[in-house]
């Protein structure tokens, strides 16, 4: 820092008016990442004015986050440096929404919660089904880069992302991309601002294509002696014409993680007992459409089940369905609440890797006695959670090296794991990105394109961008 | 171009995949746009290394490359607008590799679209996106340009059935980028390569998605008597949140040419016909078949035909996919928009359409992706006369910018290349377009990759060269 720290609050002040910058410590440290507090919280308006922070925060080499709900401040690394938090909430316009052509426009800082209500009233909706979803905003959830159940069907945000807006590391104001459903005019440049955690640039405003809601929708759910069964419905499933909105598969232990407080303030509505209980392999896969198409799902299901040796089987609907779609949905976040040193790894591979993935990271989890539950998306990624009762440096160095062992044999079958969510003094010590990527030096090109002096999150991002 | 480059070249590949003289040249001179432009030399790599020693060449000599795989692009993107080394990817065609399990294939660039499928339809897997050229134009090409189709309204573009490629750098540097499995740590490179024009890389590389094929589908022809009845119906059917597989329309002046020519079936008395695909379980495209078809006669269809069996639907397609072949046989020349339309504003625009055609004294033909919004109005003209064609493309740029007024974008699937590059600033102010020239620049520092596309350059417009089309027949768009 090149000037009196202490001058900074006023000269954020002449951007966005005084009433718009917080320095309290109470409320800086509300805004804090991995421990570190940034010395100022400004609430900005437009991209106008972010720009002129960000042309602040280079002149000045500060270094700026944005953020709004706060969820996903403890994916990736810790800042190299933090002065500045730029609170994004005050950015939640509906800038423009075309119910006949599916098409939305928003400001970043828009709850989803409240997007959602207002897609709904035209029966429209986003398959964003993020974790936190009662919270996170649209910005943070494309920033993050978080995924969710409906990703069986409708894909990633990078499959629906129509266009952006951002301000880059210059201050300058850019977009990419554009309105309509269909668009090859220009770099795709939103597409690598997803899961970017906002070091490419502060996002303002994104376009969407919006979907219809669907129609009445069931889950079935199926248990498994072994994991190998489980997925091997998961196998014959994908060979099917069948064409389920989600699909997923959950270790034994999930039961008494979904026995938690935390799940039940997510879930009220139990679930029947024979379901997330016992110590059987879960599967479980939603689907929706009209009655012939429901009686067909369920029928082709059950049979397929029955083939692949499930113990029992029963068809979810009305708020049990709601309860297990919302367990499934914030997985994560019941898991970081049910252990004082949670981790949670993210594997991909191959589909037909998870049953070996899943083997292999249980065996790494189990050998050191350390608490585990996992959720499997049947596109091939799995959250596996290390649950262990405290947070003691040898339990620490129990879940590096069962993450380390994890992480190699992953990357040997050709596949990668990352580690997003874990204590703040184990990061240090855990491959939080994973193991060293080859097309990490095109990245870095991408990063000085952007924003060549790092000040956005400096540190955080892979290879320590 | 140097002699010793040629001579460079033919130590590195050999002489028989060196092309240099001028009748050789001629061919590889136009793509299916309506630019010319002419290489110095052709080239056919047989894998990433000879793609690794043309750069290296290319390098030492500063002379520009550009990739070309079978030239059916829309926009002028293989070709070599500065002149320079064109990289022809015919040789690099073979499918490296086909997971049926986990439903990918990894594919070298000159692999034609529809032979993927063709390759995997025994497996009841595909590759989905189904430019009209598919049966000539390569995957290759087809990821450069982020190519569409009719079936892309529910399959999405190239974009969405890309993993990773393996691409080779302007600087010479051999990349990987993305992964086979999801969501690779890091930023989405595939994402921004796959449709960079050609401007980014030479990808040499390409692990796709393979998508299982429908269990039913149906294909409906819905006729009109006015070509408002069309664009309503196609209006009412996005707002009900059908979503057909396709849904292609055509109006009654390219359906005559099209008759003349495939005999398709399609009704020459008409105004307008949508052209419908609806897939899915049996039971549900089944219900939406009929719903569709309820739609359509809501808003005054003569006649709601469904294909009764694979050889009617066949042909339904056959006239669609040889349109522009069939156009081709009407006039000298033709000139194929792109834009992009909001849905709910097709009707006004189609009218606005036909106004600037009787402005201009032009006939337009209609036939486009409709459930898309992607407008391809074909402009007939003879350019042979200068001033025909310079009202062809004042006829052509009032449209786009009605497609902008509207909300839209100058292209939907046939790319920016050199034909729209001074369109640019209708969509993007000069702070996007330095900031994409950055992103350029960081991977293609020297500008020796395809140069002159995307961005508009000082010099301005009227470089536009047109040549009459050579044969009528090939398949496009």
């Amino acid at each position: 820092m090149n000037i009196a720290s202490a001058t900074v609050p006023s000269r954020l002040a002449d951007i966005v008016g005084p009433s718009n910058v917080g320095t309290d410590p109470a409320q800086l440290a509300a805004f804090a990442i991995d421990d570190k507090s940034p010395s100022s919280v400004v609430r900005p308006q437009s991209a106008a004015e972010i720009a002129e922070i960000v042309k602040f925060a280079r002149k000045e080499k500060l270094a700026i986050v944005a953020t709004s709900a706060r969820t996903k401040l403890g994916i990736g690394l810790p800042p190299r440096q933090y002065d500045i938090a730029l609170d994004m909430t005050r950015l939640d316009r509906m800038v423009s929404y075309d119910p006949g052509d599916l098409t939305l426009s928003v400001e970043a800082g828009i709850p989803l919660h409240k997007l959602s209500a207002i897609l709904a009233e035209h029966r429209q909706f986003l398959p964003l089904a993020v974790p936190y979803f009662d919270r996170t905003t649209i910005g943070g959830t494309i920033a993050s880069g978080v995924d969710g159940p409906l990703r069986q069907f409708y894909g990633t945000a990078r499959d629906y992302l129509l266009g952006m807006e951002f301000v880059t590391g210059e201050g300058v104001v850019a977009k990419s991309g554009g309105r309509v459903v269909k668009n090859v005019t220009g770099y795709d440049i939103h597409k690598v601002m997803i899961g970017a955690l906002g070091t490419l640039g502060v996002i303002t405003r994104i376009n969407f294509k919006t979907f219809p809601m669907l129609l009445s929708s069931r889950a079935f759910v199926a248990t498994f002696q072994t994991v190998e069964r489980a997925c091997g419905m998961r196998n014959r499933v994908s060979q099917s014409h069948l064409a389920p909105v989600t699909m997923e598969i959950f270790s034994p232990g999930v039961a008494n993680l979904f026995a938690s407080d935390a799940a039940k303030r997510i879930a009220p509505t139990s679930i029947p007992e024979n379901i997330f209980s016992g110590s059987r392999w879960i599967f479980t896969s939603g689907f929706a459409g009209n009655p012939n198409a429901l009686a067909r799902y369920e029928n082709d299901l059950r049979k397929t089940a029955e083939e692949c040796g499930a113990v029992d089987a029963a068809v979810l609907e009305g708020p049990q369905l709601a309860s297990a779609f919302a367990l499934k949905r914030e997985f994560i976040p019941i898991a970081l609440s049910s252990s004082p040193a949670t981790a949670v790894l993210k594997i991909s591979g191959l589909p037909r890797q998870i049953a070996e993935a899943l083997t292999a990271a249980t065996r790494e989890a189990e050998t050191r006695r350390l608490p585990w539950v996992a959720m499997a998306r049947g596109v091939g990624i799995i959250y596996f959670a290390i649950l262990p009762s405290e947070s003691s440096e040898a339990t620490k160095q129990q879940a590096v090296q069962a993450a380390d062992s994890t992480l190699s044999t992953c990357a040997a079958w050709g596949g990668h794991a990352t580690i997003p969510w874990c204590p703040t003094a184990w990061k240090s010590a855990l491959k939080v990105w994973g193991l060293p990527r080859a097309d990490f030096a095109q990245m870095l090109k991408l990063k000085k394109a952007f924003d060549r002096d790092g000040i956005f999150g400096p540190g955080r991002f892979v290879g320590g961008i | 171009m140097d002699s010793h480059a040629i001579n460079d070249l033919k130590k590195l590949l050999g002489a028989d995949a060196v092309l240099y003289r001028p009748e050789e040249l001629l061919l590889y001179e136009y793509d299916g746009s309506v630019e010319v432009a002419r290489p110095n030399c052709v080239v056919f790599p047989r894998n990433t290394k000879d793609v690794l020693g043309i750069v290296q060449i290319a390098n030492r000599y500063q002379i520009p490359i550009i990739g070309r795989g079978a030239g059916t692009g829309l926009s002028g993107g293989a070709l070599a607008r500065q002149g320079g080394i064109l990289v022809v990817f015919s040789r690099m065609n073979r499918v490296l590799e086909i997971d049926i399990e986990n439903q990918r294939a990894v594919v070298q660039p000159g692999v034609v679209n529809a032979d993927l499928s063709v390759a995997v339809a025994h497996t009841g897997l595909h590759f989905a996106p189904d430019p009209s050229s598919q049966k000539a134009s390569t995957i290759g090409g087809n990821v450069s340009e982020n190519s569409g189709g009719p079936h892309t309204l529910a399959y999405g573009v190239t974009t969405n059935h890309v993993h990773s490629l393996e691409a080779v750098l302007p600087t010479g540097e051999l990349v990987r980028l993305g992964s086979t499995a999801l969501d690779p740590p890091g930023y989405d490179l595939p994402g921004l390569f796959v449709g960079s024009e050609g401007t980014l890389a030479l990808i040499t590389e390409i692990t796709v998605k393979l998508t299982r094929l429908p269990e039913t589908v149906k294909t409906l022809l819905a006729i009109f008597d006015t070509v408002d009845d069309a664009t309503e119906t196609v209006v009412d059917i996005t707002a009900r949140a059908i979503t057909p597989a396709a849904c292609e329309m055509l109006d009654g002046w390219t359906i005559r040419a099209v008759e003349a020519y495939v005999h398709a079936g399609f009704p020459v008395d008409c105004a307008a016909v949508l052209l419908l695909d609806v897939d899915g379980l049996r039971e549900v495209a089944e219900q939406h078949a009929e719903e569709v078809a309820d739609v359509c006669r809501l808003h005054r269809a003569r006649e709601v035909r469904v294909a009764r069996d694979a050889r009617e639907r066949d042909l339904l397609w056959k006239g669609r996919k040889n349109a522009f072949g069939a156009v081709g046989r009407l006039s000298p020349t033709y000139y194929v928009q792109d834009g992009v339309i909001p849905r709910t504003k097709l009707p006004q625009t189609l009218r606005r359409i036909n106004e600037i055609g009787e402005k201009y004294g032009f006939e337009i033909g209609n036939i486009f992706h409709a459930g898309d919004g992607n407008l391809h109005p074909i402009i007939l003209f003879d350019a042979r006369e200068e001033k025909q064609f310079q009202r062809a493309v004042a006829s052509a740029d009032e449209i786009i910018g009605f497609c902008i007024e509207m909300g839209g974008s100058i292209t939907g699937e046939h790319g920016v290349g050199m034909e729209k590059d001074r369109l640019m600033p209708l969509l993007f102010t000069e702070d996007d377009m330095n900031l994409m020239r950055r992103v350029r620049d960081a991977y293609n520092p020297a500008g020796l990759l395809n140069p002159g596309k995307i961005f508009p350059n000082t010099k301005g417009c009227g470089e536009i060269h047109v040549r009459p089309l050579p044969v009528a027949g090939v398949s496009r768009a």
